[in-house]
């Protein structure tokens, strides 16, 4: 009985890895998605249970202290937070994921090495594995805690507005950060004595936090679906690094686990923009004038009306296709644009939107947002489903998108978005884009559509025209 | 075997089977997903609760109770904000 009593925390830990597999993979489908989180949620519980019963302890206080505290925090955060801000939720959450990697690193550094005041390289009274894979964990961590921490402010607007801030020489920087801390971390394997290791774990640090900030801030906004998964993704790597330092095999899994799926995530971002990762990460997309800048002077036939005339098209029109982008959650016109469907729906007026997989901040930022103003999903339909309908409907409205419908991205092989998979709103009967000025998308280009002879613009804030055209559908009712 | 070796072998399998289990998911759930995983990359605390144990306030156990703090942050919230996505997709009018 004793082999069971020595490993039970182990054969806990392994029933909760497998309960983890089971929630991520009921989390891919719809139907399951709520059951899933569920049992991944009862996955953590086990194992902090699992832990907490292996552990010798005589003083419970930093523990419960910090439980408490950071569940209070958690919760509170998790209820408030409005839909629209859920990019800068997950975002500022995966940097709090990469700050306990590092701490629980230093930690150990501080428990087993410093404080201890052991005489010996680290390699020795820690282990060759712990002691390479402390350098990685805090570099993981770190990195992921600043980056993440840059992704929060330029999503909200704070850094820049958002806008790609390009250092002079910045792969240089990096390269020189990035050699540094492999460097500091080597040094703090080989350190001899305990003030050497507290160097070399702080300059790692340091190091690794001030590489987070430059990695990230020449990346634009709308690029933060790419940087926001791939962060996780980072999460993830940072929680096995951690699994490593402490030889706990549940860390690696639910590490691997998280990491695999920032990747792929990441990965559908990408192909969604019909470019590279390494692309996105080098930054600076949408600074450089080889579109030919953009702005009013460029536009020469453009039609724009009110919501009036608009309401009138839509009276008639047997079908629409919504094309939500980030202008709509920034105006928050979620709901009252339900509202208008719903106006419509009870017209008889088939109504669908067209989501595009980078739309918005994050990925899914749209169809959360839908979801939150009570949209049916099976409403929301993806890029290649829809794309054959356009030619069939009568009536498209864009709503705050702009180069996600870009005819550029199709025949013109100059633009910088030649080749990306776009939304093809303009093969519509009639298209209304509501845009407040003719002012260029992300990518600093000029959108062909707004020209076109079915497109007619009405300028002013997504939530007030919709608000306009849904009270001239009252009235026509 | 060499234990970092049996670590390689958890870590490289335990990605494959990531891959496997994640790949096709629908646009939909993009970001639960996302906010899910992110909850689960929080079992950092395990492995900050075995730092944060003895009873003198030494720098370790601070630094491991800080650890603990961040890493429940990103469980609950994680979690809860999952589930009230969630919650909202499976409405009905």
């Amino acid at each position: 009985m004793s082999w069971l009593a020595d490993n039970f925390s182990a054969l806990l830990y392994l029933i909760s890895a497998v309960m983890f597999i089971f929630g991520l993979k009921r989390l891919g489908r719809v139907r399951t998605a709520r059951g899933g989180n569920q049992v991944a949620a009862s996955a953590m519980l086990l194992a902090i249970v699992a832990t907490l019963l292996d552990l010798e302890i005589v003083d419970y206080r930093w523990i419960v202290g910090g439980m408490v505290l950071g569940g209070l925090v958690g919760a509170v955060a998790a209820t408030k937070v409005a839909m629209t801000a859920m990019p800068e939720m997950v975002a500022i959450f995966n940097g709090f994921g990469g700050a306990a990697s590092v701490l629980v690193a230093l930690a150990v550094v501080w428990q087993e090495v410093i404080e201890r005041e052991v005489v010996g390289a680290p390699l020795e009274v820690l282990g060759g594995t712990a002691a390479v894979t402390i350098g990685l964990s805090i570099l993981i961590g770190a990195v992921t805690l600043s980056g993440s921490l840059i992704a929060y402010l330029k999503l909200q607007g704070k850094l820049k507005r958002g806008q790609p801030i390009m250092l002079p020489g910045r792969h240089l920087i990096n390269l020189a950060l990035g050699l540094g801390a492999l460097v500091f971390a080597a040094q703090f394997v080989g350190a001899s004595a305990a003030g050497e290791a507290q160097t070399s774990t702080l300059s790692l640090a340091g190091l690794s936090l001030a590489l987070g900030i430059l990695l990230v801030i020449p990346i634009g906004g709308a690029d933060m679906p790419v940087v926001v998964s791939l962060l996780n993704s980072y999460s993830g790597m940072a929680a096995s690094a951690t699994g490593f330092v402490l030889g706990n095999n549940l860390l690696i899994i639910s590490g691997a686990l998280v990491g695999a799926s920032g990747l792929i995530l990441t990965q559908i971002m990408c192909v969604a923009m019909n470019r590279s990762l390494l692309n996105v990460l080098v930054g600076g997309f949408g600074e450089t004038d080889s579109g030919g800048g953009g702005g009013a002077d460029e536009y020469t036939s453009v039609k724009s009306c009110g919501a009036e005339e608009a309401a009138m098209m839509l009276e008639t029109a047997e079908s629409c296709i919504i094309v939500p982008g980030y202008g709509l959650a920034v105006a928050q016109a979620q709901h009252i644009v339900r509202e208008m469907a719903d106006l419509l729906i009870g017209r008889g007026t088939k109504v669908t939107y067209a989501i595009h997989p980078v739309a918005g901040r994050m990925p899914g930022h749209m169809n959360v947002l839908l979801a939150e103003a009570d949209v049916p999903y099976e409403q929301l339909v993806e890029m290649d489903a829809i794309n054959p309908e356009f030619k069939t409907t009568d009536v498209v409205i864009v709503l705050g998108a702009n180069d996600v419908v870009n005819p550029a991205a199709i025949d013109d092989k100059a633009s910088p978005i030649y080749g990306m998979p776009i939304l093809n709103a303009h093969e519509a009967r009639s298209v209304f884009v509501v845009k407040r000025s003719l002012s260029p998308g992300y990518a600093g280009i000029k959108n062909g559509l707004f020209e076109l002879d079915n497109t007619t613009m009405i300028f002013g804030d997504a939530k007030k025209v919709i608000q306009a055209v849904a009270n001239e559908l009252k009235e026509l009712s | 075997m060499d234990p970092l070796l049996i670590g390689i072998y958890v870590l490289v399998l335990a990605s494959f089977v990531g891959f496997e289990v994640i790949t096709k998911v629908p646009p939909t759930l993009h970001t639960p997903l996302m906010s899910g995983a992110n909850a689960i990359s929080g079992i950092t605390i395990v492995g900050a609760l075995a730092t944060a144990t003895t009873a003198n306030p030494t720098l370790s156990n601070i630094l491991g109770g800080a650890a603990v703090f961040f890493a429940t942050i990103n469980v609950v919230g994680g979690f809860m904000v999952t589930d009230r996505m969630l919650k909202m997709f499976g409405r009905k009018k």
